[in-house]
């Protein structure tokens, strides 16, 4: 993956992109801060929120095993996957089983972080993501850029071009309206003719082995009752003790990620039920990196997060940049901090300084995933594992000036007697090495006297 | 009547070299209170960049030197609450593993405060004689706002000032870009993120954006100072620190 300086700079120069992205995270945070605002309890149920995923994640071997009977018991089967590689295997050989090449599939993160589309398309199966803004992406051939909001970085003139292009509707008004119902006719031929339906899971309940998931538009209620068969795949964090530990995460997520009292559908379902909705389910359990965030204390509470975005609707990064510059189907300050835990540090350098450190997100973050502290950790094992030569010179440098106060007075000498070439009344235009900070930033000059000086001559 | 108060002024490297105005008014505001300024020569950096760099260790050894410098100090005052958060947030996780550290940490890091909260909330002091006539808007950054959770008490400061007029900057608790090393790292985006908050300021029609950071006061005067604004930035301290002309 391209570093995020590089793939930002790209985003930052698109100024449809930058219209868009304003406009859209003003809108969900201001609804978020009114619904949040209703609750005088709320930071009681963000309490009980992190205290829930702090046990679930402490005993989650416990918890899995007790899923894995729960979900057997119910009539459905537990499969178990290592990596993206193997859960494309394991769903697609269940898809292979079935007989049908084509499923409908319900909006998952998790599914877009295993590239299964592409890895059931390698395995000559024909996917068709349901969820409106996922349908826009997987048309456009794009990514998702908001874990949330897929299409936030479109606008709804460019989602009518696309529309007109890719379902051949040949008049197609740029309305909400129309455009949702262009969606309309063209999905509901695919829920009546598609016999299998991949979903991803919101919550797992360890009790009962219930999957829950929620949405706003019905679509993924469409695919989780008329198929013959639902396969959900759903990493191995997302489970819950006990069903009524839902009460308090079903008010934390609609009100973080869409400023919404309660989400439009709240599916949950346990196994088969004869005569009732599919009669094959299958839950396939996925680790791929989860087991190694999980063994690092600092890093775990990253895998408490609920996926509702409160956290890139509030930064002034992701606000600025969009989702695509994190590389990642999980952008903003949460990508930031769990794509390099999910793929190693080393795959994802970058994404841990893509952060000004202004703790926006751990304030709005329902289950209070402390990220600036997680950030501030990644980087350290970024410098301990992969830090720049150059930087770590200066750095260290820099570190043995300021471990004795003769040295950094000297030091500060240096910054004086050095920058006053480039001293420009007061100012410093351009620095050679800081063209970084003065392409954009006047640099002001050291003073003539320090406070060390001012304070010895008083 | 105020009991006198020994304070310890740590002034922070960024302010010592590039800002020392910020540092001087804040001894004079303190003297001008009637309490007693220390200054202890040895102190250089709280470690902050080093910390949110990466650079751990080297950040550790900062924080040791940090609370052995002000190991017997009866209360420490900074002009920054970002060196002041790392202090506060960061210290007791650089001293996991060392005792000794850890206790040490433990005794000094509640008696670092922020210039602000030092005034309002450790000294119930609001006005401190100041006259500033200049119409001026706050930024609050974002360790005061988030980090040591100021609220008010710098507001409260600036209304308490003769003269003053003070406007409400729009998006207020926004983040100006600065960051740290963010700001060289990724510079195009804390460029971008600057130049919202500039337009912001600009927009209050205010001669002078105050704020309780040099490093914010450094990336937003930065970009004024680039945009040929007649607008100044100053630190929180020298607004206190300004008396009415005799």
């Amino acid at each position: 993956m391209s570093s995020f300086p590089d793939a930002a700079r790209e985003a930052l120069g698109d100024k449809q992109l930058r219209r868009n992205l304003r406009l859209a995270t003003a809108t969900i945070r201001t609804r978020r801060a009114a619904a949040v605002a209703e609750r005088d309890d709320w930071e009681q149920l963000r309490d009980a929120g992190q205290a829930l995923k702090e046990r679930v994640l402490r005993h989650l071997d416990q918890y899995l095993l007790q899923f894995e009977a729960a979900v057997q018991a119910a009539g459905g089967s537990v499969h178990w996957a290592r990596d993206a590689a193997e859960a494309g295997e394991v769903v697609a050989a269940l898809v292979s089983a079935t007989g049908h090449r084509e499923v409908v599939k319900v909006k998952s993160l998790t599914t877009d972080e295993l590239g299964l589309n592409e890895s059931l398309a390698a395995a000559g199966i024909d996917v068709t993501e349901t969820d409106l803004a996922e349908l826009i992406c997987q048309l456009a051939g794009e990514e998702p850029s908001h874990i949330l909001v897929p299409a936030i970085h479109k606008n709804r003139h460019e989602i009518r071009d696309l529309f007109q292009r890719e379902l051949g509707f040949a008049e197609l008004s740029d309305e909400p309206r129309a455009l949702a119902e262009a969606a309309r006719v063209h999905l509901r031929k695919k829920f009546m003719e598609t016999r299998v339906a991949v979903s991803g899971a919101n919550f797992g309940v360890a009790s009962t082995g219930t999957v829950c998931v929620v949405e706003s538009e019905g679509n993924g209620r469409f695919c989780t009752t008329l198929p013959d068969t639902l396969i959900t795949v759903m990493g191995i964090e997302k489970l819950v003790p006990e069903p009524e530990d839902l009460e308090v995460f079903l008010q934390l997520l609609p009100r973080s990620a869409t400023g919404e009292r309660m989400n439009p559908y709240t599916s949950l379902w346990s196994g088969v039920t004869a005569g009732d909705g599919p009669q094959a389910f299958h839950v396939v359990l996925i680790d791929n990196g989860r087991t190694s965030v999980l063994a690092d204390e600092v890093g775990r509470p990253t895998l408490a997060c609920i996926r509702c975005s409160a956290c890139l609707n509030v930064c002034p990064v992701y606000e600025r940049t969009g989702g695509h510059a994190y590389g990642s189907i999980y952008p903003g300050p949460i990508g930031a901090i769990l794509t390099p835990q999910l793929r190693g540090v080393g795959q994802a350098s970058s994404l841990p300084y893509a952060s000004s450190l202004c703790g926006a997100c751990y304030e709005v973050c329902p289950v209070k995933i402390d990220i600036p502290r997680v950030l501030v950790h990644l980087r350290g094992r970024v410098v301990d594992e992969h830090g720049p030569r150059s930087e770590r010179v200066v750095m260290r440098a820099l570190a043995w000036s300021f471990r004795d106060a003769r040295r950094f007075a000297r030091l500060q000498r240096l910054a004086r007697t050095g920058t006053r070439p480039f001293n420009r009344g007061g100012v410093i235009s351009r620095l050679p090495g800081l063209g970084a900070w003065t392409n954009t930033r006047a640099l002001r000059t050291p003073p003539p006297q320090t406070f060390r000086e001012w304070w010895a001559a008083r | 009547m105020i009991a006198r108060v020994r304070v310890s002024l740590f002034v922070t490297c960024l302010a010592d070299t590039l800002a020392p105005e910020a540092g001087i008014a804040t001894v004079r505001v303190l003297e001008r209170l009637g309490h007693e300024v220390e200054f202890r020569a040895e102190q250089t950096c709280c470690g902050q960049m080093h910390l949110n760099t990466g650079y751990h260790a080297e950040a550790r050894a900062l924080a040791a030197r940090f609370v052995g410098i002000y190991r017997d100090a009866e209360v420490v005052v900074a002009p920054s609450a970002s060196c002041v958060a790392t202090v506060r947030e960061f210290y007791g996780t650089l001293a996991e593993g060392d005792a000794a550290l850890a206790r040490e940490v433990k005794q000094v890091v509640p008696r670092v405060l922020e210039l602000s909260e030092f005034l309002v909330e450790r000294l119930g002091v609001e006005d401190v004689g100041a006259s500033y006539p200049h119409r001026v808007t706050y930024h609050p950054t974002c360790h005061s706002l988030r980090a040591l959770h100021l609220g008010d008490a710098p507001y409260r400061l600036l209304r308490a000032v003769r003269g003053l007029d003070l406007v409400e900057l729009p998006r207020a608790d926004e983040c100006c870009g600065f960051g740290g090393t963010f700001a060289v790292k990724n510079a195009d985006t804390s460029s971008a993120i600057v130049e919202d908050k500039v337009q912001a300021i600009l927009g209050t029609g205010a001669e002078v954006c105050v704020a309780a950071d040099s490093s914010c006061l450094l990336q937003i005067g930065g970009r004024l100072s680039r945009l040929r604004s007649d607008v100044r930035v100053a630190h929180l301290a020298q607004v206190l620190e300004s008396e009415p002309v005799a």
